[in-house]
C-alpha cells in the first residue's frame, strides 16, 4: 500500500492507540463491563420472575426499554446518514469524521435492539417472528427494517476499513499474532490496485445511496410501530419525519460529544478541528430548529384541536403537576440551548458546542420518554385502578440497570473500537485535511519512513 | 336458555343448539359427564324440543355428542364455530356492578381476583353527565388493531367473529395491548398461579387455559361454552340480565331468561357502539342507560373497600 504523506502521518500518529491497550481504557473498560453484568444480572432476574420486575404493567406496556431502542436505533440512522452524505458530497472536511458516523451507526445498532428484545415477555419464542411473520405488522416492518439496515451498517463501515486494513496488515505494527492475520483478512487482498480502488469507491458510494433512503424508510418505521396505533400522541402524520428528524439531530449530538472524547483521549485536535465543531454545531442548530418546529406543529396542532382526547395528553404533558418540568427540559435543552449555543459567537467553541450537545442529547432521551409514557397512561376508557403501579409508571431498578448496561455497552464497543481501527481513517486523507494549523502532538515529526510499510 | 320462546321456523339452528343443551341438562347436567360416558350409555331415554318445537324422547345414543368439545385442533381453534357470528349487546339500564360477571369469568378461566378480562368502569361521560355502570368485555371487533399489528399472528379473527390469542405462538411483545384502543388485553407478568392439572392442559384458545407467563391474554367471548350450547358465564351469572349474548347470523341474543331479535333490540333501544368513531368495527353493542332499573349508588354502597376506591373520584368528588 502507497500512502501519501498525509496518510503516512495520520498512521503514524494514530498508530500506539492501536498498538496499545493502555491503563486508562483497560480501567475504563473494566467500568463499563461492571456495569454490563449489574444489567446482566438484572436481566437474570427479568427473565427468572418475568417482567413484574420492571415498571410496567397492563396500561404502559412499555417503559425505559422501548424509549432506549428508540434512542440508540436513532442514533443508528442518524450516522447512516450523515455518513452517507458526507461520503456522497465528497465533503474535503468530512473525511476525518466519516467513521465517527459509521462506528456510531454500527455501534448503536446492535446496542439499540437488545431493547426491543427486552420488551418481549417471551426470550424462548424470538424464532416465531422469523417463522410465523406477519406481514401486516409494524413489528414485522420493523424486524425487517433493523435486520437489513444491521447488514447495511456493517458493510458501509467495513468498505471504509479495507483501504485502512490494508495498511494495518502492512505496517510491522507491535500486536499479537492473530490480531495481524485478522487484520490480513480483513483487508481481503486490498493492494491498492487502479481496479480495486475503483471498485471499492463505486461499491461505497452504492452503499452510500442506499443507507441514506434506508435510514429514512426504517426510522419511518420505528416511528410507525407508534404511529399506526389509535393512541393519543401516537397516531399522527407527522410521527415518520418526526422520528427521522429526531433521529439525525441527537445523533448529531453524540457525533459531536463522540468527538469532543476522542479529541481528548487521543488528542486529536489536529483532525477534528474546531471547524468540524463548528459545521456539525451549524448542523444541529438547523436539526435543531427543524425539530423545535415539528415539535410546536405537533403540539399547537393538538392542543387547538382540541378533542378529548388528544387534549388530555397534551394536559399532561404541560401541566406540572405531571409531566411540566420535563416537557420544559425536553424543550428547553434539547432545542433552545443548542440553537442559542452555536449562534452566539462567543459560545461557538467546541467544549461549549459539546456540553451544548451532550445537554441535547440527553433531553432528546427525555422527549422520548415523554412520547411513550404519557400516551399509555392516558388510555381511552378511565383506568379506575387502585394498583399504583398499573394507573403510572415509574421504571424500577432492573430497568435503570439494564438502561445503564446499554449505555456501558455502547461506550465500550466505542472504546475497544478504537483499540482495534484509527478512529480517523488513514486513507484518502489529503492535503486539505491539514489546514494551517500547526501540528502539535508530541509525536516524532512527520517522516516516512518507507523501511516500515510494505509497498507492493 | 331453557326457556325457548321461538316459533320463527326459520331459526332452526338455533331450536337445534336448544335442543343439545336440553338433552345435555336432561342427561346429566354437565358437559363432561356426558361426554365421558357417551359410548357407554345406552337405553338412557331422554327429552327432547325437536326442529318443529315437539318433545320427543330418543336414546341417549343418539346424540350429537360434539367431541371437539374435549380437544380441539389448533386449526379448529383458529377457523371457529361454522356459521356463527358472535354478538353481545349490553344494556347499561341495568347494570348495578353487582360484579357477579367478574368473578364467574375469573373463576371459569382460572384467573386471580386482580386479572379481570371483565371490568366494570364507572363512566361519566361530561362534569354533568350522569355517571354510569360500563361493564366492558373484549369488544372482539371485526376491523380489530390488535390483531393488525400482531407480528406472529398470535392472536387472529375468526370467521364466527372472535379474536382469539395463541398464547402458545405469542411472543409477548405487548404490541397488541399498545394496539387496543380499549385497554381489554393484560399480561402475564408473572408465573400465574394454577392448579396443577390445569397447568398441565395443552393451551386452548378458546379457554385461554392455562395462562403462561410473559403472554397476553384476554376475554374470549367462551365458544367453549357456545359449543357446549351454553352461555357466556358473564351472560349466566348476571342476576340482573345486563348481558344479551347470541349470533348475529340467526339475529338472535338471549340473557338466559329472555330470547330477543338482535336488530330489533339494537332498533328498539337505540344500541350503539363504543368508541365507533376509531372505525373498529366492535362486536358488542351497548344499550344506553335509558330508564335505569337501579340508582348508580347501588353499586357503589356495598362495595369492598379497595374496589370502592376505584370510583371514590365520581361518587364522591371532593373527598380524597
Amino acid at each position: 500500500m502507497e500512502l501519501n504523506t498525509y496518510e503516512q502521518e495520520a498512521f503514524n500518529y494514530q498508530r500506539p492507540n492501536i498498538e496499545k491497550f493502555g491503563k486508562k481504557n483497560m480501567m475504563w473498560s473494566i467500568f463499563f463491563l461492571v456495569w454490563i453484568l449489574i444489567g446482566g444480572y438484572a436481566l437474570y432476574l427479568q427473565i427468572a420472575k418475568g417482567h413484574i420486575v420492571t415498571g410496567m404493567r397492563d396500561n404502559v406496556v412499555w417503559g425505559l426499554f422501548i424509549v432506549n431502542f428508540i434512542f440508540f436505533i436513532g442514533l443508528s440512522y442518524a450516522g447512516a446518514i450523515i455518513g452517507g452524505v458526507l461520503h456522497l458530497l465528497k465533503v474535503p472536511w468530512g473525511k476525518p469524521i466519516v467513521r465517527l458516523a459509521q462506528m456510531m451507526t454500527l455501534i448503536s445498532v446492535i446496542v439499540g435492539p437488545i431493547f426491543i428484545l427486552l420488551c418481549v415477555g417471551r426470550f424462548d419464542r424470538l424464532h416465531h417472528l422469523f417463522i410465523y411473520p406477519r406481514i401486516q405488522s409494524p413489528m414485522t416492518w420493523d424486524v425487517m427494517a433493523v435486520v437489513t439496515f444491521f447488514a447495511g451498517a456493517v458493510l458501509f463501515l467495513y468498505m471504509a476499513l479495507i483501504k485502512d486494513f490494508a495498511v494495518y496488515r502492512d505496517a510491522k505494527m507491535n500486536i499479537p499474532k492473530w490480531r495481524q492475520k485478522l487484520y490480513k483478512i480483513l483487508a481481503i487482498g486490498y493492494r491498492g490496485a487502479a481496479s480495486q480502488k475503483r471498485h471499492l469507491l463505486i461499491s461505497q458510494n452504492l452503499l452510500a445511496i442506499i443507507m441514506i433512503p434506508l435510514s429514512i424508510i426504517v426510522a419511518s418505521i420505528l416511528s410507525w410501530i407508534f404511529g399506526m396505533t389509535l393512541r393519543p400522541g401516537w397516531h399522527s402524520t407527522i410521527f415518520g419525519p418526526y422520528f427521522v428528524l429526531g433521529a439525525v439531530y441527537s445523533g448529531c449530538g453524540v457525533l459531536i460529544v463522540a468527538m469532543w472524547v476522542y479529541r481528548k483521549m487521543y488528542k486529536l485536535e489536529h483532525y477534528f478541528t474546531n471547524k468540524h465543531f463548528t459545521y456539525l454545531g451549524y448542523g444541529m442548530m438547523v436539526l435543531g430548529a427543524g425539530y423545535g418546529y415539528f415539535t410546536f406543529s405537533e403540539y399547537f396542532t393538538g392542543w387547538f384541536g382540541s378533542a378529548k382526547w388528544d387534549n388530555e395528553v397534551i394536559n399532561k404533558l404541560f401541566s406540572f403537576h405531571e409531566y411540566g418540568g420535563w416537557t420544559f427540559f425536553a424543550n428547553f435543552a434539547g432545542i433552545i440551548i443548542p440553537i442559542l449555543i452555536v449562534a452566539i459567537p462567543k459560545t461557538r467553541k467546541p467544549t461549549w458546542i459539546a456540553l451544548a450537545a451532550f445537554i441535547m442529547v440527553m433531553a432528546l432521551w427525555v422527549k422520548r420518554y415523554l412520547i411513550i409514557v404519557p400516551t399509555l397512561e392516558t388510555p381511552a376508557l378511565p383506568m379506575q385502578d387502585t394498583r399504583t403501579e398499573f394507573v403510572k409508571y415509574s421504571a424500577t431498578w432492573p430497568e435503570w440497570a439494564l438502561t445503564f448496561a446499554g449505555i456501558a455497552a455502547f461506550l465500550l464497543f466505542f472504546t475497544l473500537i478504537s483499540k482495534f481501527v484509527t478512529v480517523v481513517p488513514v486513507s484518502g486523507l489529503e492535503e486539505y485535511n491539514f489546514p494551517h494549523e500547526p501540528h502539535h502532538h508530541d509525536h516524532e515529526p512527520v517522516s516516512v519512513k518507507k523501511e516500515e510499510i510494505k509497498t507492493v | 336458555m331453557k326457556q325457548v320462546e321461538i316459533n320463527d321456523k326459520s331459526r332452526r339452528d338455533f331450536i337445534k343448539n336448544a335442543a343439545i343443551v336440553t338433552a345435555v341438562t336432561a342427561t346429566c347436567g354437565s358437559l363432561a359427564c356426558s361426554c365421558s360416558s357417551k359410548k357407554e350409555v345406552v337405553g338412557n331415554k331422554v327429552k327432547l324440543l325437536s326442529p318443529d318445537g315437539e318433545i320427543v324422547e330418543i336414546d341417549s345414543a343418539y346424540l350429537n355428542h360434539h367431541e371437539n368439545m374435549a380437544v380441539l385442533s389448533q386449526h379448529e381453534q383458529r377457523v371457529g364455530i361454522a356459521g356463527k357470528k358472535f354478538v353481545m349487546v349490553v344494556d347499561l339500564a341495568r347494570c348495578k356492578n353487582a360484579r357477579k360477571c367478574i368473578t364467574a369469568c375469573q373463576k371459569h378461566h382460572y384467573r386471580p381476583e386482580d386479572k379481570e378480562w371483565l371490568t366494570v368502569k364507572l363512566m361519566r361521560d361530561s362534569e354533568k353527565s350522569a355517571p354510569y355502570w360500563f361493564p366492558k368485555q373484549c369488544f372482539h371487533c371485526d376491523n380489530p388493531p390488535c390483531v393488525k399489528v400482531c407480528p406472529v399472528d398470535a392472536t387472529f379473527k375468526r370467521q364466527d367473529g372472535l379474536v382469539l390469542i395463541d398464547n402458545d405462538r405469542c411472543i409477548g411483545c405487548k404490541f397488541c395491548m399498545a394496539a387496543c384502543p380499549y385497554s381489554t388485553r393484560v399480561f402475564n407478568w408473572d408465573e400465574p398461579e394454577l392448579p396443577l392439572d390445569i397447568m398441565n392442559l395443552s393451551y386452548n384458545a378458546e379457554t385461554g387455559v392455562p395462562a403462561k407467563v410473559g403472554t397476553v391474554e384476554k376475554c374470549d367471548f367462551c365458544p367453549d361454552r357456545s359449543r357446549e350450547g351454553l352461555l357466556p358465564p358473564c351472560v349466566e351469572s348476571c342476576p340482573n340480565g345486563v348481558f344479551y349474548f347470541g349470533d348475529e347470523n340467526e339475529d338472535t341474543v338471549t340473557n338466559g331468561d329472555e330470547t330477543l331479535s338482535f336488530t330489533q333490540l339494537i332498533k328498539d333501544r337505540a344500541g350503539y357502539r363504543f368508541l365507533e368513531e376509531l372505525g373498529t368495527k366492535p362486536r358488542v353493542y351497548y344499550l344506553p342507560p335509558k330508564d335505569r332499573q337501579f340508582p348508580v349508588e347501588r353499586g357503589y354502597e356495598n362495595l369492598p373497600d379497595t374496589i370502592k376506591a376505584r370510583f371514590k373520584d365520581i361518587m364522591e368528588p371532593g373527598k380524597k
